[in-house]
């Protein structure tokens, strides 16, 4: 029997599941090697779990979704969150750090059940392993979806998009042009997409391990950004993942 | 089928993001018709108050996975309005060149994973490949190939991180353009056998009389920029968007409606826009597209594949074009300084018209911002094809009735991820 697969949705905007689909040349030989038992966004065929592994896309934003992710979790052997949605809160989560707007906001809020904050899958139900990116690495996803198939760990590393960068030899753009980019704190696995271009990396596969924040704000002021500009920098795509969060607000405190 | 019943899809598949429909009938006829969309709310709108002008490309792209540049595009275009910019003519090639990538994705992936299939007898794209594997490869190498040209120009294809207001943080090198011509060169031909193979599907025979809503540019068929035109005789610049478009809140959906001068329901995406743009055509395409049987005006939701599949040769047409012509814009991004301004923003995403309006001070803060994705706007127009299609098949068993109605709402190609989260709304209530 193939081990079978499952693509579940929360809130997001589905560019991680799309990276699945994206995997051109490896889709239909993926499709050989597991049975997909339930991608909606791609297919009509539901088969009823439990699944052998589950992908879970997007943040807990509703009670609905609240107790829709405990049903995924009791019926999956092995879940995987897929993108900074499901493991941090995604870009959605800024509204953790506004006051509620409902009643300013919604012309009829009566008809909307969403809770106050965003929050990663983690936070609601045990993770085997999180995927981090937005949007996730097309390799990463393959490399992860095999190694738990193999049942061996994934060779996915924690380390900086520093690391990265100076493999693809790239010039600093921070040490060099004085653009301030959050690299040095910015776990690894785009490949160091933005330097790339000539731009600051913007954070978008959230803090990397251990990151010195505190470090990389001093060189950001000496290069001339404000602290809203640091509050902002950190508080984007991966705004509720603590090391960002906790940065973002010893300059929102200034 | 019995009086007075109820028949409900409770969670649409192979449409992208979270949705259902409802169907209620009385005495042989049916009452309503509801798109019921409920994937939560994200809140685009609110986040974005407070940010800096120079944040919307990269946040607004986070809306929508699989049409980052149309948000991009949109948010760029809006933002240089309100700032007086107006960009070179290599910067808006080289814009019109990746928002072609995104097209040739977003068509491909919906031609052959999403829509096919249900021509076919089959439930995806996979299971198609089971029986056709050519025919599918051939769809994902198309895709690919809209793929790479995003990540040529734009880093990566879901959201791309090249993209900023005023063009681009580098413009890429003429080989690596170049690069890709072969692979265009095949995908336009692939693109061309794409047309004949989907025109010999066979389609209900449907047809409805839509007001069609598109942009529309004096020489080219429209993608990046253009007047707003409909069916009907409208005319106008993209700043008189809110003079003639309102949007309001219904109970069963978290994406809120849109009609056009006070109550009418209105059509936008690849059938309004080649409704109203055939004439924009090349010849060689105009011609694919008459020997396939396509009129220059669409009327049936379940052509609009045909449709999608003459855009998907158009955009690899283009982007060849693009290439063979390709200046890197030096500067590759013109300054742009905020000003206290209101700017206005249309650009044509893969669904259809994409509407961004931001409001900036003069230090840069953002203010005030409206988005307004195509799927949104087009709720109405497939709850109204909903109700008359289903009519005419109320003899229909429950079953079969559901099939041919979710099959009717996927050939909209709704997406509603985007269309979610723009309930923040000052708006404006009915």
């Amino acid at each position: 029997m193939k081990p079978t697969l499952a693509v579940w949705k929360f809130a997001s905007c589905d560019g991680c599941q799309l990276t699945l689909l994206n995997c051109e040349d490896e889709l239909l030989q993926i499709a050989d090697c597991v049975q997909i038992a339930n991608f909606t966004e791609a297919s009509s065929a539901v088969i009823d779990g439990p699944y052998d592994l589950s992908l879970v896309e997007g943040s807990i934003t509703t009670p609905g979704d609240a107790e829709r992710i405990r049903k995924v979790r009791d019926a999956s052997r092995v879940l995987l969150t897929i993108g900074a949605c499901a493991t941090s809160g995604g870009i959605q989560a800024l509204r953790n750090f506004s006051a509620d707007l409902a009643p300013v906001v919604y012309a009829s809020p009566e008809y909307i059940d969403t809770l106050r904050t965003s929050t990663a899958i983690a936070d609601h139900v045990t993770v085997d392993f999180e995927l981090r990116g937005c949007p996730i690495d097309r390799k990463q996803l393959l490399e992860v979806i095999g190694a738990f198939l193999t049942g061996r760990k994934p060779n996915v590393r924690g380390h900086s998009v520093c690391v990265e960068c100076k493999r693809a030899g790239l010039t600093c753009v921070m040490v060099a042009h004085g653009t301030p980019c959050l690299g040095p704190v910015t776990q690894a696995g785009c490949g160091a997409l933005c330097p790339a271009v000539g731009r600051g990396c913007y954070g978008c596969f959230g803090p990397m391990e251990s990151p010195n924040t505190p470090a990389l704000s001093r060189k950001w002021l000496e290069l001339g950004v404000a602290d809203h500009g640091l509050v902002r920098a950190f508080r984007t795509f991966t705004a509720a993942a603590e090391p960002f969060r906790k940065e973002a607000d010893t300059h929102d405190a200034r | 089928m019995t009086h007075g019943s109820r028949v409900k899809v409770p969670g649409l598949s192979r449409v992208e993001g979270e949705g259902g429909l409802e169907i209620i009938t009385k005495n042989g006829e049916v009452t309503e018709a509801r798109l019921d969309i409920y994937e939560p709310p994200r809140f685009f709108e609110a986040m974005l108050r407070g940010r800096q002008y120079t944040e919307p490309p990269d946040i607004t792209a986070r809306i929508c996975g699989i049409c980052p540049i149309a948000y991009q595009m949109s948010a760029c275009a809006a933002i240089e309005d309100a700032c007086g910019v107006t960009v070179s003519d290599q910067v808006k090639k080289l814009r019109r060149l990746i928002y072609c990538g995104e097209w040739i994705e977003s068509h491909a992936l919906h031609i052959y994973l999403l829509h096919a299939p249900d021509f076919l007898g089959y439930e995806s794209g996979i299971h198609l490949a089971r029986d056709h594997p050519d025919l599918v490869k051939r769809g994902l190498r198309l895709k690919k190939t809209g793929n790479q040209l995003m990540t040529v120009v734009g880093g990566r294809s879901v959201h791309p991180v090249n993209i900023k207001v005023g063009g681009f943080y580098r413009a890429p090198a003429r080989g690596a353009l170049r690069e890709l011509v072969a692979e265009l060169e095949w995908a336009r031909q692939a693109a061309e056998d794409t047309v004949r193979w989907v025109s010999t599907f066979d389609f209900p025979d449907y047809g409805h009389e839509y007001e069609f809503v598109a942009l529309r540019h004096p020489s080219d068929y429209p993608i990046t920029e253009g007047r707003i035109v409909s069916s009907s005789g409208l005319d106008i610049a993209p700043e008189s968007y809110d003079e003639h478009f309102t949007e309001f809140q219904v109970p069963h959906s978290t994406a809120l409606h849109s009609v056009l001068d006070g109550d009418k329901t209105y059509l936008t995406g690849p059938m309004a826009r080649y409704s109203l743009n055939h004439d924009r055509m090349p010849p060689d395409i105009a011609a694919v597209a008459r020997e396939a049987g396509l009129a220059n005006t669409c009327h049936s939701p379940f052509l609009s594949i045909v449709v999608r599949a003459i855009e998907l040769l158009y955009a690899c047409d283009e982007a060849l074009k693009l290439i063979v012509g390709y200046e890197p814009p030096d500067p590759s991004a013109a300054q742009v300084e905020p000003k206290d301004a209101t700017g206005y923003g249309c650009t044509e995403a893969p669904r259809g018209l994409l509407y961004h309006r931001y409001r900036i001070r003069a230090d840069g803060t953002i203010e005030d911002a409206k988005i307004v994705p195509p799927t949104s706007q087009n709720q109405r127009a497939i709850e109204a094809d909903l109700r008359d299609f289903a009519a005419t098949r109320l003899h229909l068993s429950d079953h079969q009735l559901t099939h041919e109605c979710e099959q009717a709402v996927r050939s909209y190609d709704p997406c509603i991820s985007c269309a979610t989260h723009f309930l923040d709304l000052r708006v404006r209530r009915q």
